[in-house]
């Protein structure tokens, strides 16, 4: 018979040993990209373009289009996305019609990738007549991450005191200048970090590109909003299922440039939230 | 003039906040505006039950039974071992683990959230899928244990953190109300917290297999893709999501099989709208 004490031991040991579990395999899937990574790294590898059907050369289309496609859904997304959130938290009054609002959004950021694929694909590209262009793949990536954005941007905004709000109004200020001087200012920080997250979550999206953007192999930079782009993601994709006997190092290498770029980026989400919190005083 | 900026202002406000009722209605009716002409060649009952998926043979043979079942055992798989481990992981950070502790965890949890799907999937291609071939002494390490093992690794964030909140909610008086009453500290966990967090916990679990079930690239990578209808967890299997990421450069627009990618989308969507909406109702009551 053992002690409840005792138990509690084994129970606790075991709850850490999950932790275990999931916390080693990341760590060393950092570590196997990051060494087998490097030896790529070569100034040529991040500037130049793919030679000889992608197995030599560089990867600087794909990051060239994946900065372009993650800029344009941050343009299509960021004004929506914080007007929407100022209307949850300002305006939005306990009704079947936020309850509705608030229940789309859930599923927004529920619906699978691949279906947001098959959306840009018929809307953008055939419908709207974008073909495969960037546009296309920013705007399907765009409503992609208006989730993430209106919901973090939704919970800075409602973590600004009432009573900053009741003095405003209190000195004759409108409702919208209340909101525009007092509740966003102290409210950035969070929008900020949701932006930053959504940048992250639009750069490593694979699915969404597929048909509505991406080249398997375009060795020059996109003229314009309406051409269309290599992407880090797809090609990653591309060089390691599609294309036999790419060399392991160049593999590895776009794996490493894209995960460097995605985890930078929510790096300094963190980095921001941290000091936020810090500061926060009330 | 003021009065005027500031009504236009609020109209645009207004017209932002019900963006999102506006997108997901659109992805359904474009949805449906493609993918139910597929019915016109195959009855829905054949569609969704018959066994054969041969999109470019002559007649196309339509049937998405094996891609349903090779997305079931999948999520099965991946269930079974993600929902212990999340929710040990949860209990863990949220009750006995020190700040420090908590803090690396968390960062930890929220890297792996972080990693793009399509660097797991080559990871996972490139490590786990031998090492599946060589511990089995299989033909190919492309199976759908291969798939249970990633996704469950992929779906451990949504579930850790959903289920932390849940436990974090509860409220401090039911745990110091244990405690007094002479409960260890693990007893007052699993009488007490966790029977108090069950439907935030129920939500995590069911985000969770949302999350498996939509998942698409590293799917792809990783499982084979065979559409037949699997035996064993031993064999290559091919997914829902995998079919639409796999096909769709290929089928010819305005075919039968362009369609029927489309019909998928729509089981697809259907199922992730059951899962949040359930998962939402769940939430909402834990919250009263």
């Amino acid at each position: 018979m053992i002690s409840s004490l005792g138990k509690q031991k084994i129970a606790f040991f075991f709850l850490f040993l999950a932790n275990l579990l999931v916390i080693v395999p990341v760590g060393l899937i950092l570590l196997i990209i990051i060494q087998k990574g490097l030896p790529a790294m070569t100034w040529q590898f991040i500037t130049d373009i793919p030679r000889q059907g992608m197995r030599t050369g560089g990867i600087f289309p794909a990051i060239i289009g994946t900065v372009y496609l993650v800029a344009g859904s941050i343009l299509f997304a960021l004004p929506i996305g914080l007007l929407a959130a100022i209307y949850l938290s300002e305006y939005a009054k306990e009704n079947l019609l936020t309850r509705m609002i608030k229940l789309a959004i859930v599923n927004l950021a529920g619906v699978p990738s691949v279906v947001y694929g098959l959306f840009g694909l018929v809307l953008f590209v055939s419908f709207c007549k974008f073909g495969a262009s960037i546009i296309a793949g920013s705007l399907t990536l765009g409503i992609m991450i208006l989730p993430i954005i209106i919901t973090t941007s939704l919970e800075a905004l409602e973590s600004v005191p009432a009573l900053f709000r009741e003095v405003s109004l209190s000195l004759g200020a409108s409702k919208w200048q209340t909101i525009r001087h007092i509740v966003l200012p102290n409210a950035i920080p969070g929008i900020i970090t949701g932006t930053i997250l959504g940048i992250g979550r639009a750069a490593g999206e694979t699915a969404p590109i597929m048909f509505t953007v991406a080249a398997f192999y375009l060795p020059r930079l996109p003229k314009s909003i309406f051409d269309q782009a290599m992407a880090l993601p797809y090609h990653l994709y591309v060089i390691s299922t599609q294309v036999p006997n790419v060399d392991e190092k160049i593999r590895y290498g776009t794996a490493l440039v894209l995960l460097i770029l995605v985890l930078f980026v929510n790096l300094v989400a963190i980095i921001i939230r941290y000091q936020f919190r810090k500061k926060k005083k009330w | 003039m003021r009065k005027f900026k500031e009504f236009i202002i609020e109209k645009l406000i207004l017209i932002s906040g019900l963006t999102s009722i506006f997108f997901v209605v659109l992805i359904f009716l474009f949805l449906l505006k493609e993918g139910l002409s597929v019915f016109q060649t195959v009855t829905p009952f054949d569609f969704l039950f018959g066994k054969s998926w041969y999109p470019i043979s002559e007649p196309a043979q339509l049937g998405i039974l094996p891609l349903m079942m090779g997305s079931l055992i999948i999520t099965l798989g991946a269930t079974l071992i993600s929902v212990p481990i999340g929710i040990a992981c949860a209990i863990y950070i949220a009750e006995v683990a020190p700040s420090k502790m908590k803090e690396i965890l968390k960062a930890g949890i929220e890297l792996l959230a972080a990693i793009p799907s399509v660097v797991l999937g080559f990871i996972g291609m490139m490590t786990l899928v031998p090492w599946i071939k060589n511990v089995f002494n299989l033909p190919t390490g492309l199976t759908a244990l291969s798939g249970s093992i990633m996704l469950a690794f992929m779906a451990m964030p949504t579930i850790v953190s959903i289920a932390e909140d849940a436990l974090y909610s509860v409220p401090k008086s039911y745990k110091e109300g244990a405690l007094a009453l002479g409960a260890t500290h693990w007893q007052t966990i699993y009488r007490i917290i966790v029977p108090a967090a069950s439907s935030g916990i129920l939500a995590a679990v069911m985000l969770g297999i949302g999350r498996v079930i939509g998942e698409t690239m590293a799917v792809m990578m990783i499982t084979g893709n065979a559409a037949v209808i699997p035996t064993s967890i031993l064999q290559p299997v091919r997914t829902l999501t995998a079919t639409i990421a796999a096909e769709m450069g290929e089928a010819v627009v305005g075919s039968e099989h362009y369609f029927a990618l489309f019909a998928i989308g729509i089981v697809l969507f259907i199922i992730s709208f059951i899962i949040n909406v359930t998962s939402d109702l769940f939430l909402h009551r834990e919250r009263k």
